[in-house]
């Protein structure tokens, strides 16, 4: 294979991982996993200028290569975040020197895994490689080692587990599907001829494999009621993992949901896979809003505002139709940027406070003003007040099924304002009123964390046309 | 593919839902791993056959994989932790037996009336396949969330894999089943060390699910 940008975004991941493996320290360690993660995201934006060819293993079209920036530029950031946060962990003795070329390793494993999984051109391929990033998260949550991380690393791994293997049965009916049309073999798991024989395969057969595909990925997707695994998950891991799992890993997942979607669109007698989505995704809504209420550790809370967002953006491509879709890509974007960004800032206000607990914290505006404000616009964006990126994609999510479905923009409306709501009576025990806890100071990068913003806010006010452009091209080819 | 290479098939493929069935009744933990040691050798024939009847010989790799690999390596390894672990005695019923293999019965019902009418234009091995590796699915699920020790539902997950192995080979033809299956055997490689290397008994003092569910982050 020649060396192009789709093997650039696999390779650079995949040999890093190694190198990191081997090499001792944690200064020269966390640069170099920074400068592994810029070098694929700059590969991952070259796929925009040269678009290399598709195989059978490895495919590139408009709606991975969005995932593929996306994914490669919040890894980006995370890792220049992850690099101050683990030093800091290191400092107070809470990660063992050990333990910290594994967590380097493990998370260029992790990039290589959910890269491959957006590329694989091939529906087994795919499976493998989500198998793969959930293995490396699981082994990530757990890496603090006591009795909640394992839990929490326990539930995950089984619940994934069966999650996947869900998925896995729904993958080998989608080929005893295609097997009588396209034949024996390999391309009868080849996305792009599957894609162009769907119309011809068997509709029954189809249906339940897409139950057990929506079953299996709605699990990594953390859609209720199969979320249980995601709230610990985010809780006990180190803060740079939940904010991969949140803003990229759950999308992942997503993504291959997507993709089968696609498939079942095109055969005119399966039935329509839209209304099982927005059934789960304003499920998954409203649930997880109502659950923001009751939580005192800061990091669950914001876990379950991860389920919410995830399911309205399922909401959003269960409705289909450029628009719609339109509004789903967007909204999945904007969450990513500003999920890991609010990561970014309790990340390190969990440091300063030595404690998760909301009741233990207090006052940050006043004791860390920049850390207290900027945990204050995340929570303001993520809320999807105007006039930032998630108000314009709620607006949009909300006007466009409008027009179809009014009925459901009411449980939809609900669900948004109960979580905002919900949202801002937690902020204001931890932004604002008298300063709990310790208040020394912090040695935090802010960069990561108002780069995200700063994007988030641009977007509400101001879209590039060839964003715009863009993702309409993939919202059309979305159905 | 009629007479006799078909009826083994559907023998050993039905022999398979019968070791469910069986797991799910046993509430000792060591007659559990040897009754798992049972299901895995069945799944070997079956694959082994399968590999014989579509002329596949990588199937072979898949047969031996689940032969020396399932049941072989894991239930040695399994029992050697629950000796260790000194929870070889120990008994467990969650869900009576009655009640268990009613449920059990009932989602072999279902997965035969949703398997069957759905592939109803397939060849029929396959698709007898399919209706089988489902039923084996779902009570490995079944057997998931009946029990509360994590070795037995390790036990539950790696049965319900077999099924996903016996689908994946009664489909014919289709690729990269046996990377599939290695992918698989990692996974549960790293349960099973999980299981041990973390050590559940000495962090938690138990094995039981239901002590563990007392750490749980929000109750504090």
């Amino acid at each position: 294979m020649t060396m192009d940008a789709l093997s650039g975004v696999l390779l650079i991941p995949a040999l890093s991982a190694c190198l990191l493996a081997a090499l001792p320290g944690y200064r020269l360690t966390a640069r170099l996993n920074v400068l592994a993660a810029f070098l694929t995201f700059a590969t991952a934006v070259s796929l925009f200028v040269v678009e290399p060819k598709s195989g059978p293993y490895l495919l590139v079209d408009d709606l991975n290569k969005v995932f593929i920036v996306l994914t490669t530029f919040v890894s980006f950031t995370t890792s220049a975040f992850s690099a101050s946060y683990i030093g800091h962990e290191i400092e107070i003795g809470r990660l063992k020197p050990g333990y910290v070329r594994f967590y380097h390793a493990m998370y260029q494993v992790l990039m290589f895994a959910m890269n491959l999984a957006l590329v694989a051109n091939n529906i087994g391929l795919m499976w493998v490689a989500i198998e793969i990033a959930t293995l490396t998260t699981v082994l990530m949550v757990g890496i603090y080692r006591t009795h909640e991380a394992l839990e929490a690393a326990w539930k995950y791994f089984i619940l994934g587990s069966v999650g996947i293997a869900l998925a896995l049965f729904g993958t080998i009916l989608i080929y005893m599907a295609a097997r009588p049309v396209i034949g024996e073999g390999l391309n009868a798991m080849v996305w792009t001829v599957l894609v162009t024989h769907a119309a011809a395969f068997d509709p029954a057969l189809l249906n339940v494999a897409f139950v057990f595909l929506l079953l299996g990925y709605g699990t990594k997707v953390g859609l209720a009621p199969l979320h249980a695994w995601l709230p610990d998950a985010h809780a006990e891991g180190p803060t740079p993992i939940s904010a991969v799992l949140s803003g990229l890993l759950l999308n992942v997942a997503l993504y291959a949901l997507l993709r089968f979607k696609m498939l079942l669109a095109l055969n005119p007698v399966a039935l329509a896979p839209g209304p099982l989505m927005v059934a789960m995704g304003l499920i998954s809504c409203v649930f997880a809003a109502f659950m923001l209420y009751r939580r005192r550790d800061i990091k669950r809370m914001f876990a379950y505002s991860s389920i919410e967002h995830m399911g309205i953006i399922v909401f959003a491509f269960g409705m289909g139709g450029p628009l719609a879709n339109f509004a789903g890509l967007l909204h999945m974007t904007m969450h990513s940027l500003t999920k890991s960004a609010i990561f970014f800032a309790v990340g390190h206000i969990a440091q300063v406070k030595g404690t998760q607990k909301i009741a233990d914290m207090g006052g940050l505006t006043v004791t860390h003003p920049v850390l207290g404000w900027g945990l204050v616009l995340g929570v303001v964006a993520i809320a999807g007040l105007p006039p930032l990126g998630i108000f314009m994609s709620e607006f949009l999510v909300v006007s466009s099924t409008f027009s179809r479905q009014p009925w459901l923009v009411i449980i939809l409306v609900f669900g948004i304002l109960i979580a905002l709501g919900g949202l801002f009576m937690q902020l204001n025990k931890v932004a604002f009123g008298e300063p709990v806890g310790p208040t020394g100071p912090v040695e935090a990068s802010y960069v990561p964390m108002f780069a995200h913003l700063a994007i988030v806010f641009m977007a509400g006010i101001y879209l590039p046309p060839a964003l715009v452009t863009g993702f309409q091209n993939v919202a059309k080819l979305l159905g | 593919m009629h007479g006799i290479t078909f009826d083994i098939a559907h023998l050993l493929a039905g022999s398979l839902v019968v070791m469910s069935f069986v797991q799910l009744y046993q509430d000792r933990l060591s007659a559990l791993i040897n009754v798992f040691a049972a299901h895995a050798l069945v799944l070997a024939l079956s694959v082994a056959w399968q590999a014989f009847v579509q002329e596949a010989p990588h199937l072979y790799i898949t047969a031996v994989i689940a032969l020396v690999f399932k049941a072989i390596v894991i239930p040695v390894a399994l029992r050697r932790i629950i000796v260790r672990l000194g929870i070889h005695r120990e008994i467990e019923t969650v869900v009576g037996v009655g009640p268990a293999m009613l449920l059990g019965i009932g989602l072999v019902a279902l997965s035969m009336v949703v398997m069957l009418r759905v592939t109803a234009d397939a060849d029929p091995l396959a698709r007898e396949d399919l209706a089988f590796a489902l039923s084996v699915v779902l009570l490995g699920l079944l057997m998931m969330v009946t029990r509360r020790n994590a070795v037995s539902q390790v036990i539950g997950f790696m049965s319900l894999e077999n099924g996903l192995v016996l689908a994946a080979t009664g489909a014919k033809g289709m690729p990269l089943v046996v990377e599939i299956s290695v992918a698989f055997s990692v996974l549960i490689a790293f349960i099973v060390i999980g299981i041990f290397l973390f050590r559940i008994r000495e962090r938690f003092d138990t094995v039981d699910m239901q002590a563990m569910d007392r750490f749980r982050g929000e109750k504090r």
